[in-house]
């Protein structure tokens, strides 16, 4: 038994946020999860699928954050809990459902965990979801430590149903990633029958129809739609999850939610300011209660408000504030409009502690300046940058390999058009700087279905796309149908490691099982672009002269959107994980190291960190903890100093 | 006094392990923060996952108190003991959370940085990493964990030969039927033994 469901109510786990937030679901008898993984809100529907069974829910990874709100919202509409789950830039995929779906609302409570990434620190960008909540009109609520992640979660179904509208649960990070102490609640097992209620009049929320909008009859949908606004506002200004600690009267007031409570709370022990400060910890972060907030601003002159990224809550409160000027009289606000605190990147405890000792001219120094700098000095010589690299034995480093040299062979200035996915890291050395535009899922092959239609306006240079094989199914066929139809003569590289790789390998319609383990028609890839009429050519990328020769052929026709597809399971599948392809070694005596010519093309160009300098000997070395046998640096060898051994 | 009665040093304690992406680090932080939470405490792990899965720095945070949790993220300089399962990882971490009151706990088995095999960087000898930490903080302790590891059959077990090594300094409640509880929970039953054996040999070298 998963220790997510321990039904001993009271007892203690230590629960990373995301977990958290599932326990927090099943204790509200959530029946259906859906979502896209993606870092950091991945294991929130890997948990659920661990005991998916035990409580009878069902849950998957859908093809994108779109379908997975709209299947989520199918359960709500058949009157279960529900709940849908993606990372910042999955609500930007799913925002044109979830406007129509704020518009219709919803009947069982149902939950959208956004899990943002101040600091970008596995994302392209550090979206915020937050502003979403205030543009398509829904409640947003943010978790202030790992016990929060769970109550908050079970409260946040309850008010669902009570407005019958989704409620948007904004995560960051820290949140999702870490872990802490979580106290358990009951555990419920719903049996909650799902049955679809249409016979009612048109926008009867119980049971009509359910429908956003008809043309020209918006006010029936949204005028109702901000009336649950102004209602949540209202609930809000009793919420238990908003709290205060601190003085009476503080000199210095934080308003602050989500992980940057633990920086505030952090930085004021820190400070031993716990006198002179006082905290204000939102759980309900729109619509704020203005009750509640004109309570709290009254009791303080100066108010510094922390939070990630963007100054939305302080946008908000300073709003609030103009309307109460005339009660509350001068304030001075600190935060990210003053320069207090940075309006990019993650913050930490000793932002903070910068803030409130500059506000509060308290002077703060952890450790003397001739220690720091004697331990950046060691640091500085000893931890070189690690850079961004593909992990050992990853096709990826093979397929820039090939699709790097062959355009350069090609001579046309033919370039990549990138994707999301590990494979980002085309852009930079370790995937020899191939990719050369980089947006949105699937954008790669929109774009260059753009770029192949320049060419009537004189561009010559061959166009390429890579995507991933999760990316083809969530945003890439749209885009190869339209170069098919459009006649844009693109190549586009399927990089087919078989699973959603980046983010630990979950299921998409490719894999012939689902998340929760059942099997599962595997849609092939290789079919739906030979049926939406490209030419189709299929490689092994370990394989380097076939995949050349493949490569070479197809961009090399002049005409329509070409597919090669390169399949080889990514290296930390359970596929290939713990077995060793090859026993790789160097032949020391015809490595000829620096005097070879190649430049050290093994480790100083190819850059596998299965293979390492030996600075000593002058030649290469195969570090045998690292390497995972793939084979592909033997045919890179212009001496063929390196060898393929069976393994034992 | 027993092990587990043992109070803490400092509330919150701070315990950063680090290393590459692929040494096991996230387990490690995960069983010792299960250790002590079943103790009683309670604990906040921040962790750090990059897109790198394989050979990128990685990071756990731990925060081990009597009253509440606190935030993931441990202050600038505030680390009580760093264990590294990679020596320029320990300087890397050092550099940003050590002080002259810190423990170091470290693996001697380096792994190169992409900068260093291509020739962009270079990597000091571990001696002279040795030597440098060993002035600057309290207590260093450098152990051949990897290598120690394969002896047992599995490089992998260097991150449970660490986890071992910080019960050995004895400044944690912790002990080695905690270990085997919490490790239990997380990997097959016929590995439960070589698991702790490692997490012995680890207390052992780390208590000499």
């Amino acid at each position: 038994m998963s220790y997510l469901t321990d039904t001993r109510e009271g007892a203690v786990h230590l629960l990373m946020g995301n977990e958290a937030i599932v326990r927090g679901a099943l204790e509200a008898g959530i029946r259906v999860a859906a979502g896209y993984p993606g870092t950091p809100s991945s294991e929130i529907i890997e948990s659920f699928s661990k005991v998916a069974e035990q409580q009878d829910l069902y849950a998957e990874w859908s093809t994108n954050e779109k379908v997975a709100l709209e299947v989520s919202a199918a359960a709500s509409f058949a009157g279960l809990r529900t709940m849908c789950v993606m990372k910042q830039n999955g609500v930007n995929v799913a925002s044109d459902f979830l406007l129509h779906l704020a518009s219709s609302g919803t009947r069982g409570g149902m939950v959208l965990v956004a899990c943002d990434d101040p600091g970008a620190l596995s994302s392209v960008n550090e979206g915020e979801s937050r502003i979403f909540a205030r543009l398509v009109e829904i409640p947003l609520l943010e978790p202030g430590d790992f016990q929060e992640a769970k109550d908050l979660t079970r409260w946040a179904f309850e008010l669902s149903e009570e407005l019958g509208n989704v409620v948007l649960l904004r995560s960051v990070t820290r949140m999702s990633h870490a872990s802490g102490n979580v106290t358990y609640g009951p555990l419920v097992r719903a049996t909650t029958q799902a049955r679809f209620r249409y016979d009612g009049p048109l926008f009867d929320p119980e049971c009509g129809p359910v429908i956003s909008m008809i043309v020209g009859a918006s006010k029936l949908q949204h005028e109702p739609q901000q009336e649950k606004i102004r209602k949540a506002a209202l609930i809000f200004e009793d919420c238990p999850f908003n709290t205060y600690t601190g003085p009476e009267k503080p000199e210095l007031l934080v308003i602050t939610s989500s992980a940057c409570n633990l920086y505030s709370r952090e930085a004021i022990n820190i400070l031993q300011a716990g006198e002179r400060v006082g905290i204000l910890k939102l759980a309900t972060t729109w619509p704020l209660p203005p009750k509640l907030m004109q309570k709290y601003l009254s009791t303080a002159d100066r108010i510094l408000i922390v939070e990630e990224v963007l100054p939305v809550l302080e946008e908000q409160i300073k709003i609030l504030y103009a309307e109460m000027v005339s009660e509350l009289g001068a304030k001075t606000f600190f935060g990210k409009n003053s320069g207090h605190l940075p309006s990019t990147g993650e913050l930490n405890p000793d932002f903070v502690i910068t803030a409130i000792s500059s506000i509060l001219d308290i002077s703060y120094s952890p450790v003397s300046q001739s220690f720091a700098g004697q331990a950046r000095e060691l640091a500085s010589i000893s931890a070189a940058n690690r850079g961004l690299t593909f992990c050992p034995g990853c096709p990826h480093r093979a397929s820039f390999w090939t699709i790097h040299n062959a355009l350069e062979l090609d001579g046309r200035n033919g370039f990549v058009c990138g994707d999301i996915g590990c494979y980002v890291m085309g852009t930079l050395p370790s995937g020899f700087s191939t990719v050369k535009t980089l947006h949105s899922m699937g954008s790669g092959t929109g774009i260059a279905s753009g770029f192949g239609k320049l060419k009537q306006f004189g561009m010559d240079q061959p166009v390429i796309s890579v995507c991933g094989d999760s990316t083809f199914f969530h945003a890439a066929m749209p885009a190869l149908a339209n170069a098919v139809h459009q006649r844009s003569p693109l190549t586009m590289v399927i990089l087919d490691n078989s699973g959603t790789a980046m983010t630990g390998f979950q299921p998409h319609p490719g894999s012939s099982e689902n998340v929760l383990g059942e099997d599962a028609p595997a849609l092939d890839i290789e079919a739906i672009c030979r049926a939406m009429g490209a030419r189709v050519e299929i490689e092994d990328p370990f394989d380097l002269e076939a995949t050349r020769a493949a490569f070479h052929r197809l961009i090399e026709l002049e005409e329509g959107a070409k597919v090669l597809i390169l399949k080889q399971p990514c290296a930390l599948s359970p596929e290939r994980r713990y077995t060793k392809g090859f026993e790789m070694s160097i032949d020391e005596e015809v490595c000829l190291g620096e005097n070879c010519g190649c430049n050290r093309l093994c480790t100083r160009i190819f850059g596998c960190p299965g293979i390492i300098w030996d600075d000593k000997k002058g030649v290469s070395r195969i570090d045998e903890l690292i390497c995972v046998g793939c084979g592909v640096c033997a045919d890179i060898c212009p001496a063929g100093a390196i060898r393929k051994g069976e393994v034992s | 006094m027993t092990v587990s009665d043992r109070s803490l040093s400092h509330d919150p304690y701070n315990i950063i392990i680090t290393g590459v992406g692929g040494q096991g680090n996230v387990m490690a932080s995960r069983v010792l923060g299960t250790m002590l939470v079943t103790k009683g405490y309670h604990v906040t792990i921040g962790e750090t996952f990059g897109p790198s899965q394989r050979g990128g720095s990685v990071m756990s945070h731990l925060r081990i108190s009597r009253t509440s949790s606190w935030s993931p993220q441990i202050p600038e300089y505030g680390a009580h003991l760093i264990a590294s399962l990679e020596p320029a990882e320990a300087t890397r971490v050092f550099a940003q959370y050590g002080n002259p009151d810190v423990i170091v706990i470290c693996n001697t088995r380096p792994i190169y940085p992409v900068t260093v095999i291509r020739g962009e960087a270079s990597y000091p000898s571990v001696d002279d990493i040795q030597k440098s930490l060993s002035t600057l903080a309290a207590d260093t302790t450098f152990i051949d964990a990897t290598d120690e590891a394969q002896k047992l059959g599995n490089s992998i077990l260097a991150n449970i030969i660490i986890l071992g090594a910080i019960c050995g300094k004895g400044v944690l409640p912790i002990d080695r039927e905690g270990f085997r509880r919490a490790i239990s929970e997380r990997v097959k039953e016929e590995q439960i033994a070589v698991n702790v054996r490692a997490f012995d040999l680890g207390t052992e070298l780390s208590s000499r």
